[in-house]
């Protein structure tokens, strides 16, 4: 068995309305009448921030959340609606200093030309913080709130139908990407002796044409602060692990123990490598949805209360954790030996999960030399040690 | 007996990707960073304005096949960059030109619901149409509106976001954690149109907003465009500043509301107004010359000969006389992405006239250019523009103004300081915000009121 020096790991923790359980709006600590308030978002971020997490995720979607596969469903007791992520993302941005904020964006039937000035506003407006979780919808009643397409119907992911949406996806974020390095950085020059405010030699159009679409280019926003913020997705299976190795910053996956962390990690490393990509950095996060408590039972009690209140027992596409501190600390470091960099937390409870994080677990780790005791950058890119890529565009 | 004196509305516009922004001044700062955008909002709340204003161009303009170098380049994503504003003002509207071609009615107002619960009842929408496919390449969906379509689309993109709006009616979330209803209804957000341009149908997943809808606002000129805003706007950003023309404008836009069962005082005229204050009126116009030159550079003036002339004039001398050589009369080719182009209808009489203007009093092409665009709207002392704005007003010109200054991120604060308590002074400008929405401030009723005042009639 070989031992490993402790390498500080990452975490980012995935907000979702009150919580990851159903359940979760009927805890005291809820807070569920104040969830379409600014001031509800400010405090989950700040909490975050107060734990020197790296990053949160917001949750979004093109429809109401539904407890089905694919349909939406008539539950009236459980949260239903949800502010838009990228908004929510920029009203907390001036509000803090140096957490991440990583806002999901569906891509199915969305302009990439529109995420990409909003993502890159979102950095202008954090200074630097900014990043997207893509997403893919294959919801037939989403795509009839636009409707503009129908997409066949699917009974599970591993069809050609997602395939297709994925590629779809990876030429979205192409075309998101190509838009950011559209302006190179020294484009605005302001000479009053020509007149021009620009350098347009400095400006480029993109000229993406690929299967699904094509777009002109530029942009009409600068190059953002970081040049590229952040591009993150989840993935369960193949054709997604070719996007995140293809495409992201960050991969955030679901493995149930560490043979199964590794394996992932094998593959998505594989495709990086065919992609061309395995000298870039690519961060594989595990997603665990997290019950904490100081006592085990208590937390054990806790969920056993809130399947108790939503008539069902919770499962999840990720491993469910319900614990101590410690022993998610024991836990994360387990997983991280098996190759993966960090870890986004689900708390199943916001009000009470997330300060459990960031008053709990943050400081164990930090006991054991596993995680930083003060933001030691300023951009996002700069908390995960990804260095400001050049510009595409740019003659060297 | 006199009428009673009609409160001003004022509003501030970002200045924009246009030659009215004076970039070169060693005072203009970034038009992108948000230190600038958090100033000038600032600035505008602390002088009491009703909202902040932000255009939008969704692909960078060209001349001649090339990306137009003069101006100011680059803006943020409008909805983006209001939602940050919301964190950093507590009263200010917060006023977003979003296009209505390049864009699905589900989308828009999943963010526009979205801004207005995140700021607290302050998002207003001005809707424009666009139709060109020289923007629409940098979409998906492509250019693919013809331009007689553009209004057709547009109201029914706005009927359809209010459908949306209005799915949800602001009772339906109880979050009764003790009983488990966090609905009162499992329908809530259920939409249905089917219509010419969209056919669509679902739940729309935000809930009602402080404001109901967005406050809603029109910017076209043509008949189509006023007959659009009186049947289904809030306010009109017009370019009609000057007293005779703001009168026939307002006079002729407030006169189709009765058609609508709308009320004059149910849609508000707010004219774009460019100003420049100085300490006596003749200090300021002599600034106000000092800025224009600045507005205008040489090669701007050759720029903006172009668009008339519709011909490459690269090779003429911006201090030399006219071009001798008549307008291009074809389709127009040299500038696109841009508005200004359908303001010369007759570039063969307007070349002419130009020539015999400039040969009267001997200008050279930049002098013409100079003399002949942007005036500004109100030049003068604080004591003059302030007087200025109270008789536009009280004469029915406008309901108030949306100031453009010149200069980012400071060219408000004069303003601010100086002319807005002289309107205070006049008991024409509110001293302090009375509500706490936008609605409120421009003294429009929340559209459930409406909504109940037209059940009760």
């Amino acid at each position: 068995m070989s031992s490993t020096p402790v390498s500080p790991l990452h975490l980012a923790v995935a907000l979702d309305g009150t919580g990851w359980h159903p359940a979760s709006w009927r805890e005291p600590v809820a807070r569920p009448r104040e969830l379409f308030t600014a001031g509800y978002w400010a405090g989950l971020v700040a909490e975050a921030e107060h734990g020197l997490l790296d990053l949160v995720t917001i949750e979004d979607g093109l429809g109401p959340q539904s407890s089905h596969f694919l349909d939406p469903d008539d539950r009236t007791d459980q949260v239903r609606g949800r502010l838009d992520a990228v908004l929510i993302a920029s009203r907390v941005a001036p509000l803090t200093r140096n957490i991440g904020l990583v806002p999901t964006a569906v891509v199915t039937h969305t302009e990439p030309f529109h995420l990409s000035k909003a993502i890159a506003t979102l950095d202008y407006v954090s200074t630097g913080r900014a990043g997207v979780r893509v997403q893919i919808t294959a919801r037939p009643n989403e795509a009839a709130h636009f409707g503009r397409r129908t997409i066949a119907r699917i009974e599970h992911y591993e069809t050609p139908v997602v395939a297709d949406l994925f590629d779809e996806a990876a030429d979205h974020v192409e075309v998101v990407r190509r838009l950011w390095d559209s302006w190179e950085d020294d484009a605005e020059i302001r000479d009053a002796g020509t007149g021009r405010f620009i350098d347009r030699d400095k400006l480029h159009h993109i000229d993406f044409e690929g299967r699904h679409f094509r777009v002109k280019g530029p942009s009409i926003t600068p190059r953002p602060p970081q040049g590229q913020p952040l591009v993150t997705a989840l993935a369960h299976a193949t054709v997604p692990y070719r996007l995140v190795a293809r495409a992201a910053d960050i991969g955030y996956v679901t493995p149930h123990d560490t043979d199964q962390a590794r394996a992932i990690v094998a593959e998505i490393r594989a495709e990086q490598e065919s992609a061309g990509r395995a000298a870039d950095p690519l961060h594989v996060f595990g997603d665990l949805v997290v019950f904490l408590d100081d006592d085990p039972g208590e937390a054990a009690a806790r969920r056993d209360r809130l399947d108790t209140l939503a008539g069902e027992e919770y499962t999840s596409d990720a491993r469910i954790f319900t614990g101590t501190p410690a022993q998610l600390a024991d836990l994360l470091q387990e997983f991280q030996s098996a190759g993966l960099t960090g870890f986004r937390l689900r708390p199943a409870v916001a009000g009470h999960d997330l300060p459990a994080i960031t008053r709990g677990l943050v400081p164990e780790l930090q006991r054991r030399d596993a995680f930083r005791r003060a933001y030691e950058a300023d951009t996002l890119r700069g908390l995960l040690g990804l260095s400001r890529p050049a510009n595409r565009y740019a003659a060297v | 007996m006199s009428k009673p004196l009609k409160q001003i509305h004022l509003a501030a516009h970002f200045p924009g990707v246009n030659n009215t922004t004076v970039w070169s001044d060693p005072r203009a700062g970034s038009h992108i960073e948000f230190s600038s955008f958090a100033h000038f909002a600032r600035t505008a709340e602390r002088a009491k304005f009703d909202f902040l204003f932000l255009a939008e161009g969704l692909r960078l303009r060209e001349q001649g096949g090339r990306i137009y170098d003069l101006d100011v380049v680059g803006r943020p994503d409008t909805f983006t960059v209001l939602a940050a504003l919301a964190a950093v003002t507590e009263h200010l509207g917060l006023t977003g030109t979003i296009n209505s071609t390049f864009n699905e009615p589900y989308e828009v107002a999943r963010q526009f619901a979205s801004l207005d619960h995140l700021s607290d009842g302050r998002a207003a929408w001005n809707v424009v149409t666009s139709w060109d496919a020289f923007t629409g390449e940098n979409f998906r969906r492509g250019g693919f509106l013809p331009q007689e379509e553009r209004y057709s689309r547009a109201k029914e993109f706005l009927a359809t976001a209010h459908e949306l709006f209005d799915s949800w009616q602001g009772d339906e979330i109880l979050a009764d954690q003790a009983g488990g209803a966090f609905l009162r209804d499992a329908k809530a957000g259920a939409f249905v149109h089917e219509g010419r341009h969209f056919d669509i149908h679902g739940r729309f997943n935000v809930p009602r907003s402080p404001q109901g809808r967005p406050v809603i606002f029109q910017a076209g000129d043509s008949d189509e465009g006023r007959e659009f805003a009186a049947s289904s706007a809030d306010a009109i950003f017009s370019r009609y500043a000057t007293l005779d023309e703001g009168r026939a404008f307002y006079t002729d836009v407030k006169s189709r509301l009765a058609r609508y069962g709308r009320r004059a005082d149910q849609l508000l005229i707010l004219p774009a107004a460019s100003f420049v204050l100085g300490d006596t009126d003749a200090e300021a116009e002599e600034i106000a010359r000092d800025v224009r030159r600045q507005q205008v550079s040489g090669a701007t003036a050759i720029k903006h000969l172009e668009f008339v002339w519709n011909r490459d004039l690269s090779s003429y001398d911006p201090d030399g006389p006219l071009p001798d050589i008549d307008p291009d009369p074809g389709e127009h080719h040299i500038a696109r992405g841009r508005a200004q182009v359908r303001m010369y209808r007759d570039p063969l009489a307007t070349a002419r006239e130009w020539r015999e203007r400039a040969a009267a009093n001997n200008w050279s092409i930049r002098d013409l250019v100079i003399e002949t665009g942007n005036r500004q709207n109100f030049v003068g002392s604080a004591e003059t523009i302030a007087e200025t704005i109270d008789t536009y007003v009280q004469a029915d010109a406008s309901d108030g103004f949306i100031l453009v200054p010149h200069i980012t991120p400071g060219g408000l604060d004069a303003f601010a300081d100086r002319v807005v308590p002289l309107l205070q002074e006049r008991g024409v400008f509110r001293t302090e915000y009375e509500g706490t929405t936008l609605r409120d401030h421009l003294g429009l009723a929340h559209p459930d009121d409406v909504r109940d005042e037209r059940a009760a009639s």
